[in-house]
């Protein structure tokens, strides 16, 4: 079973939350805390699974996180799932999320937390629901047909968002890391 | 109206999106709050509006706002809005928000069903995905239980995309709803083979995930998923296979030998990690559940370790890591093999990356050995000192204690040296741990006995600079050290050298800035010391000044404790002080009152076992919850309470005072007294041995006398300047050794005594054969922690009684009963609400057929479609009537409460598994023999895939079959019945009046085992099932009719139980099947060994010739039993009972056949009466059914007609009436005597309840 899904910054600032199991708000905001104390103090050269946050699920329990320049991306998992596998999954899901954005950067989750929900869920539903990127991005590009073809979302709204756009100070830059391009914004995280 | 759409729209431009207002957000970085705030009051505002976009926007932003940490429950109203939207933009926004922020107490969720239904059967499969996905997160019981038919219909959904996430969340389901595991099972089965690869991995997800919790449950779904093994490719399905393996391998070690091979090829031929890390776990999970020993497998466990070395010198850290931790499952049961990477593992201890050193110190724990174990402490002791963190350095220190202490202390040769260890560790800042040495430190200075005058020697010293140890308010974890300090100086202060200067200690000023509970530690054990100091001073007769000064110091100092704040310490102190001032006025009469003063701590403390309280067994006929007496009315009977519990108080007391410490008794005598004590013992059901108080009513103070105690003497001296302590002891402790081996060549015969004395002292040396050459320094004794007599066997002890997957234990080899074919739904027509075409499909493929089909009933089958699609109109019509009606009662149908939890019941899969393992010489049916080992169970259990199998509905356990409106059911009463049941309509309301009638009137049914005691003794427990199963059902009419006898064995004691022998003595009727070439008295060896508190089944087959007769056959089974040193043969006798029911085989027959059965005449009649019945008709049946394997065939009111078979294919017809609790069997039968013998036990089974 995977328990949750964390994805924050640097500084610890939520980009998606994701509990497969219910918590108060409150203990949320906690669980995000320590889970963030515990991996940020880490070396990027130690591994990736860490043991002995006291919040979910007990001692059957491991958070398998992958950081990818500004963001850590945290898996809460028990003991059923392969680490290994699940250290792919992060990677399948970041991949999905680079094509869906095309290069995708902290700014897409930051304003687009809702469309990053979408294909989480195409890829995680408490259990692994699936591995094919293709297939995901097959699915959450059929879907985003389907909204454009209900042509809810007003035009006219994007064009008032993209005016006030202008007046945003910061451009995104591509930086290279790791294996996978991810593409992050130069800009000091808020 | 024009206007104010266009209004409308335009307003919206202006509303803030989630961008703007993350934008927003990010630009008040200083008053983030206050900006949300207002923020939060606009999405207000748009809630309130009828334009759904605008809520969706704001629903939308407030899922941002979830995400911050705000609490948006409130909107949940808004939230179902958006959800019910038809427009699946919004709708997906709206679960979205519903999956983040509803849960079960989300009371608007009570309002969803029908949406989520609705959207769940929606043609649009995007509609479908986004409910099941939201549903998955806030999932409720209620949700669960009128949803769980429509979930189970989506996963035969033509779209791979929601199948596969409609099996994913039946596991949410079933957690909500275990009734629905059952019936859905069959499905999700199905799901395995799914062409989809999604929807198969989707499946193999769901059922492994239920197979962890309850694996016993999934073991007749090794053979599909051997198959699924060796044909996929998918690395994601094989991965979760190979961990499911791992937990069902523990349960039935013969599938390991089958999974060996297959995984050792696997992790030589797969390129991926992580398919070769869970192989390599998998095999070790094999190896460690097939005993070990086995030559043939050194080379599995070789390719494990060899494989894992590799991932650990991975430069890689993921791999290092899981190399570790796998590494760590072998070490358990074949330390050896893990040794021999002691040096890579140590240098683990090094690396930089905390999670690694920290599995590395777990392995630590099983490489340390009596020879070693020094310097691998030694060793940590060092990391101690560098190590940063203070959470890595606490790790250190707990590690160092599990090492040093594990297993008794059994490596531990010094503990002179320990105790100088666990001091040192006291010099750690800032230690959570303080609780922990000290409890080691009263531990060992408890139960290793010759250690205490070191011991206390040291606690003194810890006492004299506690200033050390409290001095930083950083430091307070460790003063807890001081609890231990003072506790074993006072309770042994007899080995103290200066007593009087440890008093001073304990008496300081300082002590007074001490947490409370261990003040009150000090000045009780200032009070022992002082005892002691009194009894050492009046020894010299010309210094009384100097004891009086002793009570003046005391009476000088304890008005500190007096005034502390802590009850506890007060306490004590005003009692004590007043004690000691009258002491001092006794001694200024020169009284001698030392002899006196001592008695009052007189005595010895036994330790005991932290289980021990909870491991009383609650004596037979005690019930626990019964009130004594009336309960409470008032305060007047607390106060009787508390009286009667202070003269317990005083009655302990007075015993203790007229007990001297130690009582000089011979051998003889002791002996003697150890016999009484016993006897006692057993027959007091209250006697709590451990308890120390009880301990000393009961025997004298002298329980570990008899242990023999060998003095040492310190060689060593206490400190030894500029060297850490226990790097000195050591260094002694190696000087030592060397001169022991030298001492051992001259002197071989010694050391065989040696060796005797030590086997009596420790449970089992599994260190290395090396080993053998280390004796410790001193024999020091370990007194064993005591535990009850009887204590209960301790598998419970860890249980989490609130866990939800406890209700999923559900057995899911037994055949669906007819009425749990279908699951039970919100409503009194459970038929008529949602049922797909799938489903009838499937309830037709179960239901069992006769073998030979007369033409007649191929007639019915047509006849029953026909009514079907009659009935599937009438369906239609109510359902129609319930969308009309529109409101739903929240009333649940009784019928959810009847599915009641399956008896235990044996089932052709289990015995297929049987054979699909069958290498070992299963006792096995030479027709099942023949079949291919490995033939796949097909989902739909048809029965021609395995010859043995029995139909499906081999057992008619729920009488609810009987009545719930099954269609097979209603059919067969509207064939027969034709002239009362004309109309459809007139048809179901029949039913239904019938079906309501009973039903209030149904309770659950107790629950029923066919399994009864065979025998026991102390050792083994065999449980025998009624010659439960027949396999040989058509032909062979006289030879070779066979009885199958399930026995479970389990294992009662603590040892390990193997080599078990079953034999019976055949008689010329019934005869026990033996392999070939086994002579007629050989025994059948059970295939399996029983680890302490394990049970298992073992089939037999027995041939029998005449079964018109009930049998007796004598038996024996021969076991060993194995504990650490010595292994013991012993025997037990049984007698197998073979009942003239267990003969018959539940067969199903329908009501036309068995009239003309009845009309044929060849059967012959008698009748049974039974009086005084007062269980409701279905119970009755129910047990007829259980019991002696009948089915109903027809049930009117209080009248069935039920049937059954014979192995030799006797028919047996009863007519059951019940009138005024007098029940009336009418039987007939072609065999008399059969019939005649069955009914007597039918009676016997009525009048034993």
């Amino acid at each position: 079973m995977i328990k949750a899904i964390l994805i924050f910054n640097n500084h610890g600032k939520p980009r998606l939350i994701r509990f497969y199991e219910y918590f108060a708000e409150d203990v949320q905001q906690q669980i995000i805390r320590e889970t963030f104390h515990l991996v940020s103090k880490r070396d990027d050269n130690v591994c990736n699974f860490l043991e002995g946050g006291s919040l979910i699920g007990g001692s059957d329990y491991k958070l398998i996180y992958r950081h990818y320049a500004t963001l850590y991306f945290v898996f809460c998992v028990d003991s059923s799932e392969s680490e290994l596998g699940i250290l792919d999954l992060i990677q399948v899901f970041v991949e999905t999320l680079d094509k869906c954005f095309e290069n995708v950067c902290e700014l897409d989750l930051i304003f687009h937390m809702d469309k990053v929900h979408f294909i989480l869920q195409e890829v995680v539903m408490g259990m692994v629901l699936e591995t094919n990127m293709n297939e995901i991005v097959g699915q959450v590009e059929l879907q985003n047909r389907m909204e454009k073809s209900e042509g809810l979302l007003c035009s006219a709204a994007r064009a008032v968002s993209a005016v006030k756009n202008i007046n945003l100070p910061e451009m995104p830059r591509n930086i290279n890391i790791g294996d996978i391009n991810i593409k992050v914004p130069s800009l000091s995280p808020f | 109206m024009a206007l104010k759409i266009v209004k409308g729209s335009i307003d919206r431009m202006f509303d803030k999106n989630l961008q703007d207002l993350v934008r927003g957000i990010r630009n008040h970085k200083e008053d983030e709050a206050k900006y949300i705030s207002t923020c939060i009051d606009e999405i207000k505002q748009e809630l309130k509006q009828d334009n759904i976009a605008v809520k969706a926007n704001a629903v939308c932003k407030l899922t941002y706002l979830q995400m911050l940490g705000y609490d948006v429950s409130w909107a949940a109203f808004n939230i179902v809005e958006v959800m019910s939207s038809s427009k699946f933009t919004y709708k997906r926004i709206g679960y979205l928000a519903a999956s983040q922020c509803f849960h079960e107490s989300t009371d608007v969720i009570m309002l969803t069903t029908n949406q989520i239904r609705k959207d769940l059967s929606s043609p649009n499969q995007y509609d479908t995905g986004v409910a099941l996905t939201g549903l998955s997160c806030f999932v409720t019981p209620d949700l669960a239980r009128d949803l769980a038919n429509d979930i189970m219909t989506l996963m035969s959904h033509t779209k791979p995309y929601i199948r596969k996430k409609a099996v994913l969340i039946m596991y949410k389901v079933f957690l909500k709803y275990p009734e629905s595991l059952r019936p859905a099972f069959p499905r999700l089965k199905e799901k395995l083979e799914d062409p989809d690869p999604g929807v198969q991995s989707a499946a193999v997800n769901v059922i492994c995930e239920l197979a962890r919790r309850n694996p016993k449950n999934y073991l007749s779904l090794a053979p599909l998923f051997f198959k699924l093994m060796t044909s996929s490719t998918n690395n994601w399905v094989l991965i979760k296979i190979i961990k499911l393996f791992g937990a069902l391998t523990p349960l039935e070690p013969r599938l390991g030998k089958k999974l060996i091979e297959p995984l050792t090829n696997l992790i030589h031929s797969t390129s991926a990690m992580s398919l070769l890390y869970e192989c390599v776990n998998t095999v070790i999970a094999v190896l460690i559940s097939l005993s070990s020993g086995m030559p043939n497998h050194s080379a599995s466990i070789q390719l494990c370790v060899q494989k894992l070395r590799i991932l650990i010198e991975d430069s890689d850290q993921n791999l290092k890591y899981l190399g570790l931790l796998a590494m760590s499952k072998i070490l358990k049961t074949h330390p050896k093999s893990v040794q021999s990477h002691k040096d890579l593992i140590l240098q683990c201890l090094d690396d930089k990356d905390e999670s690694i050193r920290l599995r590395a110190l777990d392995l630590l724990y099983g490489m340390v050995s009596k020879k070693n174990l020094m310097e691998i402490v030694k060793k940590l002791m060092l990391h101690v000192d560098k190590a940063e963190g203070t959470t890595y350095r606490d790790e250190l220190l707990t590690k160092i204690i599990d090492i040093c202490s594990q297993s008794n202390y059994q490596y531990i040769t010094n503990f002179e040296w320990y105790i100088s260890i666990l001091v040192e560790l006291t010099r750690l800042e800032g230690t959570r741990h303080g609780h922990l040495i000290a409890s080691q430190m009263l531990d060992v200075a408890i139960r290793v006995k010759a250690i205490r005058a070191f011991a206390v020697a040291q606690m003194a010293t810890l006492l004299d600079n506690a200033h050390l140890l409290t001095g930083n308010t950083q430091r307070n974890g460790i003063c807890e050290v001081l609890y231990a300090a003072a506790w074993i100086c006072g309770e042994f202060s007899e080995h103290l050298e200066e007593p009087m200067a440890t008093l001073e200690a304990m008496l300081r000023p300082k002590v007074a800035t001490l947490p409370g509970h261990i003040q009150a530690v000090y000045v009780q054990n200032a009070a022992k010391l002082f005892a002691t100091v009194l009894r050492g001073q009046e020894g010299v007769p010309a210094d009384s000044t100097v004891a009086q000064e002793t009570s003046q110091l005391l009476i000088d100092r304890l008005p500190l404790f007096v005034q502390s704040s802590n009850l506890e310490v007060q306490e004590r102190a005003s009692c004590i002080l007043q004690l000691v001032k009258y002491i001092q006025k006794l001694q200024q009469k020169d009284v001698e009152v030392a002899e006196e003063v001592t008695a009052l701590f007189a005595g010895e403390l036994n330790p005991v076992a932290p289980k021990a309280q909870k491991k009383v067994p609650v004596p037979e006929g005690l019930d626990l919850d019964v009130w004594i007496n009336e309960p409470p009315s008032g305060s007047e009977s607390e106060d009787e309470g508390r009286k009667s519990k202070g003269k317990a108080v005083f009655a302990k007391e007075e015993s203790r005072h007229t007990k001297p410490r130690y009582t000089e008794v011979d051998e003889k005598e002791l002996a003697k007294r150890r016999e009484v004590r016993k006897a006692e013992q057993a027959n007091n059901p209250f006697y709590i041995k451990a308890s120390p108080s009880s301990q000393k009513v009961y025997q004298d103070g002298v329980g570990v006398e008899h242990i023999p105690v060998v003095q040492i003497d310190l060689s060593v001296p206490l400190k030894v300047p500029g060297m850490p302590m226990s790097d000195q002891y050591v260094k002694l402790e190696e000087e030592r050794r060397e001169r022991n081996k030298a001492d051992k060549k001259k002197k071989k015969d010694k050391k065989k005594r040696e060796k005797g004395e030590k086997g009596r002292r420790r449970r089992g040396d599994s260190g290395p054969e090396s080993e053998e050459d280390i004796t410790p320094a001193h024999m020091v004794d370990i007194v064993t922690e005591e535990m009850p007599e009887n204590a209960l066997p301790s598998d419970d002890d860890d249980k989490d009684p609130n866990d939800p997957h406890k209700a999923l234990n559900i057995d899911l080899d037994k055949p669906l009963a007819d009425s749990e074919k279908k699951l039970p739904v919100r409503s009194h027509r459970p038929d008529e609400v949602l049922k797909s075409p799938m489903e009838d499909r499937q309830v037709v493929e179960v239901v069992p057929e006769p073998k030979k089909k007369t033409g007649k009933e191929k007639k019915e089958k047509k006849d029953r479609k026909k009514s079907k699609e009659k009935k599937k109109k009438h369906k239609q019509e109510e359902e129609e009537d319930l969308m009309g009606s529109g409101s739903q009662e929240p009333v649940q149908a009784e019928e959810t409460k009847e599915v009641a939890a399956p008896p235990p019941a044996s089932t052709p899969e289990a015995s297929d598994l049987d054979f699909w393992l069958s290498n070992a010489p299963v006792p096995s049916n030479p027709q099942a023999a023949a079949a291919p080992a490995s033939t796949p169970r097909t989902a739909s259990g048809m029965a021609a895939v395995a010859p043995d199998s029995e139909p499906e509905e081999a057992k008619d356990t729920e009488p609810e079959e009987t009545k719930s409106s099954t269609h097979k059911k209603k059919k067969q009463k509207k064939e027969k019945k034709k002239k009362k049941h004309h109309h459809n309509h007139s048809d179901g309301a029949g039913d239904e009046s019938v079906q309501n009638g009973t039903v209030e009137e149904e309770e659950p049914l107790p629950p029923m085992s066919n399994y009864a005691l065979l025998a026991e003794n102390s050792y083994v427990k065999m449980m025998k099932q009624d010659a439960d199963k027949v396999c040989d059902i058509q032909g062979n009419l006289q030879d070779g009719s066979q009885v199958v006898v399930s026995v479970i064995f389990e294992n009662k004691c603590d040892s390990f139980i193997k080599s078990m022998e079953f034999n019976v003595l055949d008689s010329l009727n019934s005869k026990l099947q033996r392999p070939d070439g086994a002579g007629p008295h050989d025994g059948l060896i059970v295939p399996f060994q029983l680890p302490p508190g394990i049970s298992n089944e073992a089939r037999f087959i027995f041939s029998v010739q005449n079964i018109v007769m009930p049998q007796k056959l004598k038996g024996t089974l021969t076991f060993i039993v194995k504990t650490d040193d010595s292994s013991t043969h012993e025997k037990l006798d049984f007698k197998l009972h073979f009942t003239c029911t267990s003969y018959l085989i539940t067969t199903p027959c329908y009501s036309d056949a068995y009239s003309k059965l009845l009309e044929s005449g060849d059967l012959k009649g008698c009748s049974l009466k039974l009086e005084g019945v007062n269980q409701p008709f279905h119970h009755l049946l129910a047990r007829i059914c259980f019991h002696h394997h009948f089915s109903v065939v027809e049930r009117i009111d209080s009248c069935a007609s039920m049937y059954s078979r014979s192995i030799q294919g006797h028919h047996m017809c009863l007519l059951v009436k019940t009138a005024d609790q007098t029940v009336s069997i009418d039987a007939k039968c072609d065999e008399p005597g059969l019939l005649g013998n069955v009914l007597d036990e039918i009676k016997l089974t009525f009048s034993q309840c």
